[in-house]
Parts: structure tokens; C-alpha cells; sequence
């Protein structure tokens, strides 16, 4: 298990990788972050790049930047960068709290929060982030500097809208208003492991009523979204049990899993999702 | 490519190949065989060493990315002949069977008490379900790593 020959590149600025993506991505050219999800595969020689970036050694884009609409999270934000955060309140404690979800210590030291968009696992937990809430990617080549709604931006297993020459640069998330209550739930079968399913939710509290209700489901389909029957449900509703549980119902009929073992998928939704509104609600 | 190492303090320099990992370096080029491959992709820990600081998956680094940089193997724990109080607690407390995954916890164990010398019970068992251990089931493993925290916040 030992990775193919290729050419290694450790550039130290942002230019320099698109101008390699540029005049490589024809020959099959890949971005190194932390390594945790392409070394592997490179190993398992799934995939053999002739030419690879160790994006590491560039500066400045390992900060989550604060910018009041949005906060702005770089190239080389790691896992455990979010373990001990200086975001709102609410947000960087959801945040820190998913962070601990994903792989172990050694893997979170190393892994990289864009990293993890650009592999686009069904069952990674930054890309549910990513799909619930308002993100928007940007995606710099030697063609110019785009942005991709995270709505626009899933296209299958492991299949994004990120082209071959191109590289994220870094992921905005609009900062939601500082009442947002947000719950996150997911099953693996130990802690680390790959999410079976998983659920993300955020909603305002008015008058006891639950408002601009967002919930997201990851794990189960070719790539996470938002289940938006379910948010209708909820939304204007007062939160209790009852709702929970036919939130939990309601989504389990409008996901399609693309795992082999569907029906007990499908009963994990319902516990995934249930759980996150209730954790959500434990937060008020 | 020639890269240069300090391992365990002494440095190295070594020809390499961009693909092969840094486990394959330090095993194969530098000599130091205690750091052991299990999985060669990412799920066991065997591999487990410290490079500046931080417990990483040394087969899913590239031994060109380490150019420059200090690691820290199983060959540097012991002071000549004395045991490192982690080692001496894997004795005591019979947390290793075959040993094969043993260097990677030990390493891994290192980095989480020097970071943190007060870590909890709670935060230790996270810590440590990093890796996998085929033999011991893991509780002599966890009794031994609170025992050296025990006795390393409080020398006698
Ligand atoms: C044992 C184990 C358990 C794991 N468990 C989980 C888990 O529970 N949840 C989870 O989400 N992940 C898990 N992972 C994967 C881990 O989170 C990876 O860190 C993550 O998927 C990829 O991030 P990376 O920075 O390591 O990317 P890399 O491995 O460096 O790259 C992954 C892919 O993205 C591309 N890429 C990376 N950065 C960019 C960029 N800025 N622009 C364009 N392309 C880019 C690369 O070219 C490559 O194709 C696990 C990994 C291991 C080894
Ligand atoms: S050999 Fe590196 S994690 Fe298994
Ligand atoms: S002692 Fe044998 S694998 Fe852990």
C-alpha cells in the first residue's frame, strides 16, 4: 500500500497554486491539506495524481476570520481549530462541539475543514455544516475567483462543482442572528467513526414559536441537504416532543438512502433528526 | 530529494522519494524500526509519532513534508536506561500484549499528558480511542495512562 510516483510542489502563495492548477490539470493535478482523506487513497492508489500541492506551507490561511456578516474559514483551518474558539457564542459552540464528532485527535490535528468540503464525503459532518446553514465557497483558478452557493455546490458522492484547476481558497458561513439555537445529533457505530447519519438544526425562538427553522441531514443520501418539508413542518410550531417525533417521521419519508442498508437508515433519520431538535431545545 | 530530519534530537539527512511516507523514512532510511505500520491508511495509530509538537498519522505524511521539521519517536522516550513513567506504567500495569501497537499509544499518551498534565479520565478515553489495540482491550491500557498522569504530576 504504498502511493504512486508523483511530482511535489510546496508553494508558498495562493498564486503559485493556481498557476500550477493552471498548467498541470490537464496531466491530473491534486491539492495536499491535511492529507487525512487523500493520502489514503493515494496509498490505496484510487487516486494517482501525477502532480501534488502541499498547500501547507502557505501562510495566513490557517485563521476563521471574523468578519461580522460572515466569518471566513481558510484553506488550513484544521479540525481541532475549532475546538477552542473565539466565534458567537452559540455558533462556536455548536461548531466546536461537531468538530469533536469527526475521526480522533491525531486526525484532527491534521485535517482541514475546506479539505473536507473539496473530498465531499457523504457523512462528513463539515459539509452538513456547510449545507445547513448559509455557506458559500470560494474557488480560486488562473480563470478567476468564483463563489459557490454550498446549495449549488454538491453533485454526488465525492462529486463536487469544484473544477481541476481549481482551489478553495476558503469557506464563508453567514453568521445567523445571535438568538439562533442550533442541535446537532449523529450515530457511528464508536465515537470517530464515519457517521451513519446525522442531523444539524438551527431555529429562532419568537413568542415561543419556532422561526427560520433550518435542518440539514448528512449520511444517508449521496451528499447532505436540507430537508425542507420538515422545515415547513416546524416552522411557526412550538417545540415539544410530539413535533420532534413527527419531524423525525416526516423525514424519514422524503430521504432516498444510498447505503445498502435502507430500512435501518431510515429509522436512524428519524432518531438523527429528532435528537438534533431536541438538543437544539436543551440549548434555550 | 535530499530532506533533513531531527529525529530524537539527532538529525538526519536522507534521500527520499516525495511517496513514500514518513513512517517508511524513518523506519527504512533513518534506521529507527520502534515506529510500527499497522493500516498504512489512517485507521489504526500504530504509526503514531510526534513532528513539532503534535500527535499525527505518520503514514498519512509525506517524509518530504517533515523537511526541517523535530520529531519525536518510541526511541526517544526512555533516558538511557531508565523507563519513561508511561513505560514503567505499561509494565505495572500489563497494557501490552504482542506490543505492536504500543509505541503509537505510548506516543500518542506522551503528547496528550505534556499537553495537558491535568487531563481527565473522560478526556483521556477519548484520547486514546484513537488507536487500536488488538490484544489488551484497552482498560490496562487506560489504567496505565492515568496512573503515569498520577505519578508525573506528583513526583515522589
Ligand atoms: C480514520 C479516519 C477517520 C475519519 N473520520 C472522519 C469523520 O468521522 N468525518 C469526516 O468528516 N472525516 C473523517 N475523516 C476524514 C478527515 O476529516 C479528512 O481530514 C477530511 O476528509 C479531508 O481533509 P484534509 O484536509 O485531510 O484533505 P486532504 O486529504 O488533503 O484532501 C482531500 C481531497 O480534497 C482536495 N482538497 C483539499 N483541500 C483543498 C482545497 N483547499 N481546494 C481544493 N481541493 C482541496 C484534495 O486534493 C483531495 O482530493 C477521517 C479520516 C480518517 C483517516
Ligand atoms: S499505520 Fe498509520 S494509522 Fe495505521
Ligand atoms: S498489544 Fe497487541 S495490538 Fe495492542
Amino acid at each position: 500500500m504504498k502511493a504512486a510516483s508523483f511530482q511535489y510542489y510546496a508553494p508558498t502563495s495562493i498564486a503559485d497554486v493556481v498557476a500550477l492548477m493552471a498548467e498541470h490539470s490537464d496531466a491530473g493535478i491534486r491539492i495536499l491539506a491535511g492529507g487525512q482523506s487523500l493520502v489514503p487513497t493515494m496509498a490505496y492508489r484510487l487516486a494517482r495524481p501525477a502532480h501534488l500541492i502541499d498547500i501547507n506551507r502557505i501562510a495566513g490561511l490557517d485563521q476563521i476570520t471574523d468578519h461580522g456578516e460572515f466569518l471566513e474559514i481558510g484553506a488550513l483551518v484544521r479540525h481541532e481549530g475549532f475546538a477552542a474558539n473565539r466565534l458567537p457564542a452559540r455558533l462556536g459552540a455548536i461548531l466546536a462541539h461537531i468538530a469533536n464528532h469527526i475521526a480522533h485527535r491525531p486526525i484532527r490535528a491534521r485535517g482541514t475543514f475546506c479539505g473536507s468540503l473539496a473530498h465531499a464525503d457523504p457523512a462528513s459532518e463539515w459539509c452538513l455544516v456547510a449545507a445547513t446553514l448559509e455557506a458559500e465557497l470560494i474557488a480560486e483558478s488562473a480563470r478567476g475567483v468564483r463563489t459557490i452557493s454550498s446549495a449549488d455546490y454538491f453533485r454526488g458522492i465525492m462529486s463536487t462543482a469544484l473544477e481541476d484547476d481549481e482551489f478553495l481558497t476558503s469557506v464563508r458561513i453567514r453568521r445567523p442572528a445571535d438568538d439562533t439555537l442550533f442541535g446537532f445529533f449523529e450515530y457511528s457505530r464508536r465515537h470517530g467513526d464515519f457517521a451513519l447519519a446525522a442531523s444539524l438544526v438551527s431555529f429562532q425562538l419568537t413568542a415561543g414559536l419556532m422561526q427560520n427553522v433550518r435542518l440539514g441531514l448528512g449520511g444517508v443520501e449521496d451528499y447532505p441537504r436540507r430537508l425542507a418539508e420538515v422545515e415547513s413542518l416546524l416552522e411557526g410550531q412550538s417545540p415539544s416532543a410530539a413535533v420532534f417525533t413527527r419531524a423525525g417521521d416526516l423525514a424519514a419519508q422524503h430521504v432516498n438512502p444510498s447505503a445498502a442498508d435502507v430500512d435501518y437508515r431510515i429509522e436512524l433519520v428519524k432518531t438523527v433528526v429528532e435528537r438534533a431538535l431536541q438538543h437544539a431545545n436543551e440549548t434555550t | 530529494m535530499k530532506i533533513t530530519l531531527t529525529l530524537n534530537g539527532n538529525k538526519h539527512q536522507v534521500d527520499v522519494e516525495p511517496r513514500h511516507t514518513l513512517t517508511d523514512v524513518i523506519r527504512d532510511a533513518c534506521g529507527y524500526t520502534g515506529t510500527h505500520l499497522g493500516c498504512e491508511h489512517g485507521v489504526c495509530g500504530a504509526c503514531t509519532i510526534i513532528v513539532d509538537g503534535e500527535a499525527i498519522r505518520a503514514c498519512l505524511m509525506f517524509a518530504i513534508q517533515a523537511d526541517g521539521r523535530t520529531i519525536r519517536t518510541i526511541e526517544g522516550l526512555a533516558q538511557g536506561n531508565t523507563l519513561h513513567p508511561l513505560q514503567e506504567a505499561f509494565v505495572k500495569h500489563h497494557a501490552l500484549q504482542c506490543g505492536y501497537c504500543t509505541p503509537g499509544f505510548l506516543m500518542l499518551a506522551t503528547h496528550a499528558l505534556e499537553k495537558n498534565p491535568d487531563i481527565t479520565d473522560a478526556e483521556l478515553q477519548d484520547v486514546l480511542s484513537s488507536n487500536l489495540c488488538r490484544c489488551t482491550g484497552y482498560q490496562n491500557i487506560l489504567a496505565a495512562v492515568q496512573d503515569a498522569r498520577d505519578t508525573m504530576r506528583t513526583p515522589s
